[in-house]
């Protein structure tokens, strides 16, 4: 990676947000964790000063999203006779040729199933399977590739903690700590264990700009709970949460900590030693990659104790009519032939999205949603939930009282994709009273031009509903 | 915008979506029911007073988008007063009708004001929203359930 982009990162976490800290200096550049309390800052002198410099030169980087746009072929399509603006990228991200093409080399030159073959095209799918647990392993800083777990995505990865570690490790009248703005893929899985064994779910409740509340978490956190499974960016609000500051709290009393990174990995810089979380769980095609392939990251000593997942080929190590055992991790928890086309394609996002260099998608990102909501503010009667000093690019709102399903269908006619809806975090909506949200959310390849249309059409849909 | 879409947000929908027809609750009740959209939180309660074999009245109230909000205030005002077997065959008829299963060409007479939700038919992910009122109102009528009723069957 060039070392402009490493520059950016450390910019990132002064310029942006003030509030972030935690610098290590590695390889000769700065790497980011992120971190959200005023309180715990703190820079010293030298640090300061080539903080201040890159800074100077973040102000300089020029991120010109027409030069990726163009590796798209999903964007350049016309939707009821306009150009396609898409903003939906919280459910999923758009694919490059990168990606797409090495899906279908994969079919048409290597195909083969993995670890078992002796030939040729078994070696060759061997080695590319694994070629990209190691890019996925590099790219959160995991300290060996035998952490990475593939999965089917977010909503899978979690559901082996809960199964293959939650079933083994918590049991009657312990407790697990949760946050009120959780999408269903890190509640419902808890619900079905702490039912199963009898254990209790408690909340951190979320404030009205949707920041979480910490005095309420000092408070439920106890010697009972077992483990505090969290969001790291919300899906509904943008809020990014103060990751560092939440494990160290767990860590001061042993507790293990689960993120849910299907929002934040795709558009933060991200490392798992130091955010020093024992889980992660993220989603291939919120960021560039195909759907149906997630990884599970997790600690060494956590895998090694775990149960298995699912039984079946791959995961044993010796089959006997009545008995097995074990394979090595990560196979101990990847029965079954693997998604091995996403596994490798999902590579191939990594590569992409590391030649353009994560903090300079993290700086264009929150340009980007700076000036959207700006933009957006411009309307009296729209409504923005959540207003989190550190949020990334993610805008739930409601228009007047258009409601989120009408106006998306306005939208869409325009040529304009957002969502609509609970977003799968029904308890968020319920709390604030309300059915639905229109939900836009930007990836690199968006443009402040799609933005300013955005809200022409806005103001559009107001003068149709409400004449 | 394509002139379907302007087709199906015809003035008199965004009228009955302002400013809906017999919202509210019936204290006398016969029928009470909720009707929900569990995949976009459209929910209502429809109220009815049933008195023999004809709803003499009907309320409902909730929230939702402007298709199953003007399709709850039409067919209020649509089956008021008329028998459960007129009624259930009404409800055959809409859901062909926004399904494009039949075309509303030759049953302009019958559906009269119901014949505004025909567009809904070019947006297959909107019909949902038009027949939740109606799903809710028959279930209430032949009390299939004292539960909630959801578009997901």
């Amino acid at each position: 990676m060039a070392s402009e982009h490493d520059v950016g990162s450390g910019a990132f976490a002064v310029g942006i947000y003030l509030t972030f800290s935690e610098f290590s200096f590695k390889n000769e550049s700065i790497s980011v964790a992120f971190q959200a309390n005023p309180t715990e800052l703190c820079i010293c002198n030298k640090e300061r000063i080539i903080v201040e410099a890159i800074k100077e030169i973040a102000k300089s980087i020029d991120f010109d999203p027409y030069r990726y746009r163009k590796d798209f072929p999903v964007l350049e399509q016309m939707i009821h006779g306009m150009p396609l603006v898409y903003l939906d990228n919280a459910a999923t991200t758009q694919k490059p040729n990168a990606v797409i093409n090495t899906i279908v080399n994969y079919y048409k030159r290597d195909n083969a199933n993995v670890h078992r073959a002796i030939h040729q095209l078994g070696e060759r799918a061997t080695l590319a399977f694994e070629e990209a647990r190691k890019k996925i392993a590099a790219f959160i800083n995991a300290p060996s590739s035998r952490q990475i777990i593939f999965t089917r995505g977010t909503t899978e990865s979690i559901n082996l903690v809960a199964s293959a570690w939650g079933e083994k490790f918590i049991s009657e009248g312990d407790e697990i700590i949760l946050t009120e703005m959780e999408h269903h893929s890190n509640l419902v899985p808890w619900q079905l264990l702490a039912k199963k064994v009898g254990a209790k779910l408690k909340f951190i409740p979320f404030t009205e700009s949707g920041v979480l509340d910490f005095e309420v978490f000092e408070r439920i956190l106890s010697n009972r709970t077992r483990l505090v499974a969290i969001t790291s960016m919300s899906n509904v609000f943008g809020t990014i949460n103060p990751i560092k500051r939440i494990t160290r709290m767990a860590k001061d009393r042993g507790i293990p900590v689960l993120l849910d990174g299907a929002q934040s990995v795709p558009h933060l810089p991200t490392d798992v030693q130091i955010l020093d979380c024992d889980f992660l769980a993220f989603s291939g095609h919120k960021m560039l990659g195909p759907t149906g392939i997630g990884v599970l990251y997790a600690k060494i000593n956590y895998l090694e104790n775990m149960r298995p997942y699912q039984g079946g080929g791959e995961m044993i190590q010796s089959v006997w009519l009545e008995r097995s055992t074990w394979n090595e991790i990560p196979h101990k928890f990847e029965a079954g032939t693997p998604n091995i086309a996403g596994a490798i394609a999902f590579g191939a996002a990594i590569d992409y999205l590391n030649r353009i260099g994560m903090s300079q998608i993290t700086l264009y990102e929150q340009e980007l949603t700076t000036y959207a909501l700006n933009r957006m503010s411009e309307i009296d009667e729209i409504v923005i939930y959540g207003n989190a000093p550190e949020r990334g690019g993610v805008i739930s709102f409601n228009l007047g009282d258009i409601h989120p399903h009408d106006l998306s269908h306005f939208l869409d006619q325009q040529g304009i994709a957002v969502r609509a809806g609970h977003h799968c975090a029904q308890p968020i909506m319920r709390k604030l009273d309300i059915a639905a949200t229109t939900r836009a959310s930007f990836y690199f390849y968006n443009t402040k031009e799609e933005i300013d249309y955005l809200v022409d059409k806005l103001k559009e849909a107001l003068k149709f509903f409400s004449p | 915008m394509d002139s379907e879409f302007r087709e199906l947000y015809q003035e008199i929908i965004l009228d009955h979506n302002r400013s809906p027809k017999n919202y509210g609750s019936l204290k006398d009740a016969t029928h009470r029911l909720e009707g929900q959209n569990p995949l976009c939180g459209d929910h209502y309660v429809i109220y009815l007073k049933v008195e023999g074999d004809v709803v003499k009245d009907i309320r409902f109230e909730g929230k939702g988008c402007a298709i199953s909000k003007s399709s709850a205030s039409v067919m209020s005002e649509f089956v008021k007063g008329k028998k459960i077997s007129e009624i259930d065959k009404y409800f055959e008829l809409f859901k062909k009708i926004v399904r494009g299963e039949l075309d509303p060409a030759e049953y302009m007479d019958k559906l009269g004001k119901l014949a505004v939700f025909a567009g809904v038919s070019e947006f297959p992910i909107r019909v949902k929203c038009a027949t939740l009122p109606w799903h809710t109102l028959h279930s209430a009528i032949h009390s299939k359930t004292k539960e909630k009723v959801t578009t997901e069957e």
